[in-house]
């Protein structure tokens, strides 16, 4: 749709000709010389040896393998667990089921390498849990790694987010519809089955997928508890940054896979989302019964075991934080606030802390802005430029970020681009990495923002700029705002690229504590998850003040 | 007094697709002039090529004889009032009514001043500090219509203000909507698919099908005499019924069936023996006796609601009729009853048979 007097080249049309061409040298430049390199032998010559040779040894393909074994139990276990919590904390009263509501996002919210490395801790080969069992039982059990250790980090990691989704479906659900299957007949489990599962089932599918997606190409995890099991990421990572036989080439063509594989996930939940949606609201939401008897003790058993178990990671790193070590992994037994000393105090901490909120804010900033410039063009100003831009910033979602890290080493490590070991590539990757979360989000703002509040602007004598600016943007604030927060939890504990591209002088959190592990420096690791801990619940406090509800969405 | 508009063979186009092809009205100065028709006849479209939300194809918009095609909305100085209102959530009722005459850059001192006297005139001077969301919608209504006419526009564009209010309150606020457009005397474009307000509110009415305008003319003229069947059938209710125009010495009788009656003020060139359309208002008839003069029918079905009596009844060629009578203190003609319909000769409409023209030569243009 056309103003009247409009131009044909504007401001608009400026600036999204100017998002474009981010995105093409940020972006689509660095995914394109992935592709090119893969397909290039050594001689320069066009080449798939670099595909034939995963394929070839089953060294490789098999982390492959593996890496769907892990995503496909880890995935099917959270969406069960992230299902059944869902529906009891919706049906029965719980008490305390706020503070457990919020126990759970936080849960969540920790980077997954941490909860493997507090399982470590408990469950590892020298863990606190395995301990007391070997002495109490007499035996040697030798801890929990490989497979099973994968999939218990993953699926405590990752039912959360399926319960999110779920319950906010839940809550969508109208009661009478349970009502309507009661009074034909159908006995409570049964409306559990026939209504219940089925109207929940488009959003279980998707929270499931994108669990999938995450749980996929996490490399931290399998990483420090897989010990033996090699997963894909890991082998990725390894090629590309390990200290013997590294191969460019070789890592490129590991990325085309896993791009590949991320695509076709991303279409098959494009597909199901089209298919399978009801809206609903509802007029009257389920309510949360009081339960008497043994269905009541259960019910309570059930979820403050789940919460407990989930929490438990997040409650290890902050109790061995105080603990006193010599220097290392062992715990000389005794409280003290060394680690503290050590990590906040000394000199050689990096940064670490400084550079994540630096880094953190800043990338905020980016992806506030452009979210807001990239939403607001997409939906308002259609045309076949703003389609392409809609569909090119899309692209980050399908890039796993050790992906992104290794492109961007590729493509700015020479000049014109000289980026690498800059404080500005790790803000760029970031904000790539979140983008499209926040213009999915404003996006829906938008639309939620009826045309004519801008045309009245506009009829009143505003430009069109003026209106965007004074009466778009301020109804677009609060939303944006509280997705924001959420984006800058997610932030700070990203781990995948800025381990590729970090350099001594750009550490984050995340990298220091995964660095700290690395060493068995568990206090110092521990003193920075706190840290880390901290910053994410004084945000997910200020997110509930600001948005007064205690609903997220990812 | 408020300024004329003139639109001369306007074209819009949405891609491929025509929604307006050569449209041409024109609407005196300080009239309230309503664009009526069923949805998607391009009545919307229109006002929003007025107001310059949708660009021009083809044709000329002029205000006081000044093409205003390629002026962007800002420049227009034309108010506008939404459908769903489009106050600013963020702003209270003053700011909201402030926003306008601020980016016109009138001084605080005036702005006060003109804010409060608008906010009287639409009387809801007692909400000024309040925020939208604790208004109800005819309050919000109010505060659109304030906001758009705070600014002098030379031109009020209302798009179906009132199709989210509920019944009660759009009557009160057609009339006052009414009553503060005739107190400014500004020139007013009004949109609506109701029927009723919109013969309740215009000073002349445009009934819109199609994108092409089928009758620009007073409510009274376009009620009872619809230029054609497309107008007589989507104002009010009409039975249209087939018939022949007989010409006799001059004298011009309509047959339907075996009833025939003389017509008055008939077209000239109405020949012997045409086929026409005859449109019946369910009021227009008369009921007789069996045995009577009129058209034979039987009455299937009556609705008594008061002031008047709703019958349904099937006529000989099984054609379903409407007619309403005034209550009388008569017992309601029972189900099954056989009678006869007679016309009001003078009220009812006689069309070519394609339901093009209307054959009835108006009072006024005699």
């Amino acid at each position: 749709m056309r103003y009247a007097g409009e131009k044909k080249f504007n401001i608009w049309v400026a600036m999204a000709l100017g998002i474009l061409g981010l995105f093409l040298i940020f972006v689509v430049y660095p995914l394109v010389l992935i592709l090119y390199k893969s397909v290039l032998s050594e001689d320069g010559s066009f080449s798939l040896a670099y595909f034939g040779k995963f394929f070839a040894r089953k060294y490789y393909w098999n982390t492959l393998i593996n890496s769907f074994k892990v995503t496909i139990v880890s995935t099917l276990l959270a969406a069960v667990l992230g299902l059944v919590m869902a529906y009891v904390l919706r049906s029965v009263r719980i008490r305390g089921s706020k503070y457990l509501n919020i126990l759970i996002v936080m849960s969540y919210l920790s980077p997954p390498f941490i909860g493997a490395y507090a399982w470590i801790q408990l469950l590892g080969r020298n863990g606190f849990i395995t301990k007391i069992l070997n002495n109490l039982f007499h035996v040697k059990l030798n801890g929990i790694y490989g497979f099973a250790g994968i999939v218990l980090v993953f699926s405590l990691q990752s039912f959360p987010l399926v319960y999110m989704y779920i319950s906010g479906a839940l809550k969508n659900l109208d009661n009478s519809l349970n009502e309507a299957a009661e009074s034909l007949g159908c006995s409570a489990m049964q409306r559990v089955l026939q209504v219940i599962v089925p109207l929940v089932m488009p959003t279980m599918l998707a929270s499931s997928l994108l669990v999938f997606m995450r749980v996929f190409s996490d490399f931290g995890t399998p990483m420090l508890i897989g010990e033996g099991y090699k997963t894909f990421p890991v082998l990725m990572y390894s090629q590309f940054m390990g200290e013997v036989s590294t191969d460019d080439h070789f890592a490129a063509a590991l990325c085309v896979i896993i791009i590949g594989i991320t695509l076709l996930l991303f279409f098959f939940q494009r597909y199901l989302g089209n298919r399978y949606t009801y809206s609903m609201t509802a007029l009257k939401p389920m309510e949360a019964e009081k339960c008497t008897g043994l269905k009541n003790v259960l019910s309570h058993l059930f979820v403050y075991l789940v919460v407990l178990v989930a929490i438990l990671p997040q409650l290890t790193v902050i109790f061995t934080s105080f603990l006193a070590t010599g220097g290392g992994s062992v715990y000389t037994g005794g409280f003290s606030l060394d680690n503290y000393r050590n990590t906040l105090f000394s000199k050689n901490n990096n940064g670490a802390i400084f550079n994540t909120y630096l880094f953190g804010l800043c990338a905020i900033a980016v992806v506030v802005v452009l979210g807001i410039l990239i939403s607001y063009l997409t939906v308002r100003k259609k045309s076949i430029l703003t389609n392409i831009l809609d569909t090119v910033t899309m692209f980050p979602y399908i890039i796993p970020g050790s992906v992104l890290g290794i492109s961007f080493l590729y493509a700015f490590n020479t000049k014109p681009f000289l980026l690498s070991g800059t404080a500005l590539i790790i803000i760029i990757s970031l904000s790539i990495r979140r983008m499209p979360y926040t213009i999915r989000s404003s996006t829906a703002i938008i639309g939620q923002i009826s045309p004519s509040v801008e045309e009245a602007a506009i009829s009143l004598g505003c430009s069109e700029t003026k209106s965007f600016a004074k009466i778009t943007v301020p109804m677009m604030m609060s939303g944006v705002l509280s997705g924001a927060i959420m984006s800058w939890i997610t932030l700070i504990s990203e781990l995948s690229s800025s381990i590729i591209l970090y350099t001594s002088k750009t550490q984050t959190l995340t990298v220091a504590i995964y660095a700290e592990v690395i060493r068995s420096n568990f206090g110092n690791a521990a003193a920075y998850s706190t840290i880390l801990t901290l910053t994410s619940i004084l945000s997910l406090l200020l997110f509930f003040k600001l948005t007064g509800s205690n609903d997220i969405s990812i | 007094m408020g300024v004329a508009i003139s639109i001369e063979n306007a074209v819009k186009r949405f891609g491929k697709d025509t929604i307006i092809n050569g449209l041409s009205l024109d609407i005196k100065p300080g009239e309230f002039f309503t664009l009526l028709g069923p949805s998607g006849c391009g009545k919307t479209t229109l006002l929003r090529m007025i107001i310059g939300f949708n660009s021009i194809e083809g044709g000329e918009i002029k205000v006081d004889q000044k093409v205003i095609n390629n002026i962007p909305t800002n420049k227009r100085n034309m108010g506008m009032v939404f459908q769903n209102y489009a106050i600013f959530p963020h702003m209270s009722v003053k700011d909201n009514v402030a926003f306008g005459l601020k980016n016109r850059k009138v001084p605080a001192s005036q702005i006060e001043a003109q804010v409060d006297e608008i906010l009287k005139i639409v009387k809801i001077d007692h909400l000024k500090n309040r925020m939208p969301a604790k208004l109800s919608g005819g309050q919000q209504q109010r505060v659109a219509l304030a906001r758009a006419i705070v600014i002098h526009p030379e031109v009020l564009l209302m798009d179906e203000p009132l199709s989210n209010l509920d019944a009660k309150l759009r009557v009160e606020m057609r009339n006052a909507i009414k009553r503060i457009q005739q107190q400014i005397g500004i020139t007013t474009v009004y949109v609506t698919h109701d029927q009723e307000e919109a013969l309740a509110v215009s000073d002349r009415i445009a009934v819109m099908n199609g994108g092409v305008i089928q009758q620009i003319d007073t409510p009274k003229n376009i009620y009872q005499r619809p230029a054609n069947l497309f107008v007589s059938t989507f104002i009010g209710l009409s039975n249209i019924l087939s018939g022949i125009a007989l010409v006799k010495n001059g004298e011009t009788s309509i047959q339907i069936q075996d009833y025939s009656v003389p017509m008055e003020h008939v077209s000239q060139d109405v020949k012997d023996g045409q086929n026409i359309k005859v449109s019946i208002r369910p009021e227009e008839f008369i009921i007789n006796q069996a045995d009577g003069d009129g058209i034979p029918a039987t009455v299937k079905s009556s609705v008594f609601l008061g002031i008047t009596t709703h019958y349904f009844v099937t006529l000989a060629n099984g054609q379903e009729i409407e007619v309403i009578q005034n209550s009388d203190i008569w017992d309601i003609i029972p189900d099954g009853s056989n009678i006869r319909l007679a016309v009001q000769p003078q009220k009812i409409n006689v069309y070519t048979e394609d339901g093009n023209r209307n054959l009835v030569v108006r009072r006024d243009q005699v």
